[in-house]
């Protein structure tokens, strides 16, 4: 095993995780900013001898993931907000025949065609399922080079472990910027099936028939099999919930942000602690479950929810501390993010 | 130690490999680093743009609102960020492509034709390695070994030939203050 | 006495839910019987559609995957790359293949993927109602088309499979009809080519089937059979097409 430190985007670093997490499978359509995963998949999935379709829409290629993770197969597609709005009807599909799937999103900022600039404002999407039907995705928000790479290997676990899509949500500055990334070089060679999944399809060789659906014509059916979906969810709640804390338990004003938005607040908590002011931070590493919990080691405190999107996230923090009397919010909208020194103008 | 620099050109004057070696050097060196490139449609002629952090701490942004060094290598390129640069901020111009500029006490300007210099090295394009000898020489941030070995460490295997042409200009850079 | 006639071992022994003079049954029976003939029953893999045969994979004794309405090639282009040693192949309608997912059809034939796909063409949606297909004929009367199909409105009926057979990525593509019995074992054979081509890795194959809807055609059994037979055909004639 080589362990090296390299520079790397996020972008490509998304990549090699997810090879070296073991993903056979990748399908996506060319949209910035994420271009340069879909470049990086197209070199190396070739060069492991696995498969890399550059398909003809997002429509596609979350389809032929849907194929793949039925096959029993690690996949994934990658995309930014447009192309993910398309994908929806794929996600929809995933959580209801209970495949699992990795999906990214290099956020851009919207609404339509919007621009490239770097955005959160994808958040509801991503959160409260995106597509038709009672369903979630587990939404893993990493704010390094470093997490976007690490994160893949529990994206691919989770999604394997839950049957579950599993969206890695980033902006555009995740994707495009480029830090130094310890790397691990231990590639999986041959065991793509890391777990172990007798609900594949491979041919009906010495069993039953496996069939993958969402489909039940009957009512009580398909309430039945959605109750099924809401106790898993609930499971996923209580044991993959995580986020990180700064300085949280004598603050008097608390920031919460994730992502690219996470580093820049964490770095206005630095900076204020330094000169004696009571600030904390809460960043959730989970989005979906987002970490309600979190809030209860100091409810009083006032909050600031700052984002790269519109009054998206607050919404959740509101309803983590049961009202919104201490909840603030500072974000921008349209590719703006809010500076080191407009949060600190809104914090004193 | 926290150094955030913005460096921009038309496309194809190597600004973002200017941006990425600058990286790669602080890598080398084991400081904390950001490099942030525009993304924009510029291939070949637009605006081209790029920003680096280096650090002796975990860096929080690798979005630069103020900058603490400017390297331009064309007129739109100065227009579009001379706003950004802080106060006493370095600001280090390609005189080949910006006019004349007026003389600004508030910040530290150092002007020279770099597009000219490579030229006569023999190579239009190492213009900005010639910043990046001045820009060394300058802020001292770096071990000059250090940027030798990385320049050799990085060039594909397909350019190795264009090893010694980048290191002449580092050094004519380095020369020049 | 020697046995020559019996239940395929692919298809499952229960009633199906389709119309009376519905063609669906037939072709589902027709590719059992393959299955069973070239064995491969433990190794393929059908993809389900979108539409009236929904649930194939109900009468279907065999590994199956559902795929939203349209995007069956992609799932099944999906599970060919990674198990590329399996028999995999789409069963998909006029609506699926040549409405929402004309692009799905169009590039994984395009790209050449070794799959198999039975494609019924019945002129018309079944499951939501009998509105107009893409392959609708001129004239034809639909809960969409309450007047008839008008060119200057709706357009031409699609020729999807003579589209395919312009592609390079395409090897083999037929038409045939389930209105007669001889006809009947004319499809067989085409679909048992259609997946021979798969398992001696050839590359794209499909078959299109005219298949009665007397429901929507609002004719009966017979009289559908008939409406193929002299009408249906004209527009869309049988015969190899590549």
């Amino acid at each position: 095993m080589k362990k090296e430190k390299i520079l790397i985007s996020g972008n490509e670093a998304i990549g090699e995780g997810a090879i070296q997490a073991g993903c056979f499978f990748y399908a996506g359509y060319p949209i910035t900013p994420q271009n340069e995963l879909t470049a990086y998949m197209a070199k190396r999935m070739l060069q492991e001898k696995r498969v890399f379709i550059q398909a003809e829409s997002e429509i596609s290629a979350i389809n032929m993931v849907l194929g793949a993770s039925a096959a029993g197969f690690r996949a994934m597609t990658s995309s930014s907000s447009p192309g993910i709005s398309l994908k929806q009807e794929g996600l929809s599909y995933l959580a209801g025949c209970q495949l699992p799937a990795v999906i990214v999103n290099i956020m851009r900022a919207g609404p339509g065609l919007g621009n490239i600039f770097p955005a959160q404002s994808d958040y509801f999407q991503a959160t409260k399922g995106g597509g038709h039907g009672d369903y979630y995705c587990i939404v893993l928000a990493p704010f390094s080079v470093q997490e976007a790479f690490d994160f893949m290997f529990f994206a691919f676990d989770l999604a394997d472990k839950y049957r579950n899509p599993v969206m890695i949500l980033g902006d555009g500055f995740l994707g495009q910027m480029v830090e130094p990334l310890t790397v691990k070089f231990q590639i999986p060679n041959s065991k793509y099936q890391i777990i172990k999944k007798d609900w594949a399809l491979t041919g009906c060789k010495k069993r039953a028939p496996n069939i993958i659906k969402s489909f039940y014509l009957k009512q009580k059916e398909l309430e039945k099999f959605n109750l099924l979906l809401q106790k898993k969810y609930k499971t996923i709640k209580r044991r993959e919930t995580r986020w990180q804390e700064i300085d949280v338990e004598d603050a008097r004003i608390i920031l919460v942000a994730y992502g690219t938005m996470a580093r820049i607040a964490k770095g206005v908590v630095r900076k204020l602690r330094e000169k004696g002011k009571k600030i904390g931070l809460i960043r959730p590493i989970t989005l979906w479950p987002f970490p309600q919990k979190a809030f209860l080691k100091n409810p009083k405190a006032r909050y600031l929810v700052l984002e790269m999107s519109y009054g998206q996230m607050v919404e959740d923090v509101k309803l983590a501390l049961e009202g919104d009397k201490n909840v603030e919010f500072l974000g921008r909208a349209g590719g703006g993010i809010p500076t080191e020194e407009e949060i600190i103008r809104r914090v004193k | 130690m926290t150094e955030k620099i913005i460096i921009s050109g038309a496309g194809g004057q190597g600004v973002m490999l200017l941006g990425r070696v600058i990286a790669e050097v602080a890598l080398n060196e084991n400081k904390f680093t950001s490099w942030l490139p525009s993304y924009g449609a510029e291939v070949r002629g637009g605006s081209a743009f790029c920003m680096v952090v280096v650090s002796d701490e975990e860096i929080p942004s690798p979005y630069i609102e103020k900058a603490d060094t400017l390297i331009v290598f064309n007129k739109p390129s100065l227009e579009k960020f001379i706003s950004w640069l802080k106060p006493e901020g370095l600001l280090l111009v390609n005189s080949s492509l910006v006019p004349k500029l007026n003389p600004n006490k508030n910040i530290q300007i150092l002007s020279f034709p770099l597009t000219e210099i490579a030229v006569k090295l023999g190579n239009i394009k190492v213009a900005n390695m010639v910043a990046l000898g001045i820009y060394l020489k300058r802020k001292k941030l770096f071990d000059i070994k250090t940027v030798f070995k990385t320049i050799k460490k990085i060039t594909l295997s397909d350019k190795k030939n264009l090893i010694d042409i980048n290191i002449k200009a580092i050094k004519e850079g380095l020369n020049l203050i | 006495m020697k046995k020559i006639f019996s239940h395929p071992k692919s298809l499952r022994k229960i009633p199906t839910h389709y119309c009376a003079g519905c063609g669906h049954g037939i072709a589902h029976r027709l590719i059992a019987e393959v299955v069973d003939e070239l064995n491969i029953r433990e190794k393929v893999i059908g993809i389900a559609p979108v539409g009236c045969a929904v649930v194939a994979y109900d009468y279907w004794d065999f590994d199956c995957c559902e795929s939203a309405h349209g995007r069956a090639l992609a799932v099944a282009t999906g599970i060919k790359r990674c198990r590329p040693e399996k028999v995999v192949f789409t069963y998909q309608g006029d609506g699926d293949l040549a409405a929402i997912g004309t692009n799905e059809t169009i590039h994984a034939a395009n790209r050449g993927e070794n799959l198999t796909v039975i494609f019924i063409n019945n002129a018309v949606y079944g499951m939501t109602g009998g509105q107009m297909a893409p392959t609708t004929l001129v004239g034809q009367k639909t809960a969409t088309t309450p007047y008839g199909r008008k060119v200057n409105l709706h357009g031409w009926p699609l020729k999807i499979s003579e589209i395919l057979g312009l592609l390079k990525g395409v090897v083999y593509v037929e038409r045939v009809s389930l209105h007669a019995p001889l006809e009947v074992l004319k499809a067989k054979s085409a679909i048992k080519q259609a997946f021979l081509n798969q398992i001696q890795n050839k590359g794209f194959s499909l078959v299109e089937i005219l298949s009665a809807c007397p429901t929507y055609w609002q004719m009966s059994p017979r009289e559908a059979l008939d409406w193929i037979k002299e009408v249906m055909i004209k527009e869309f004639p049988l015969g190899r097409i590549k």
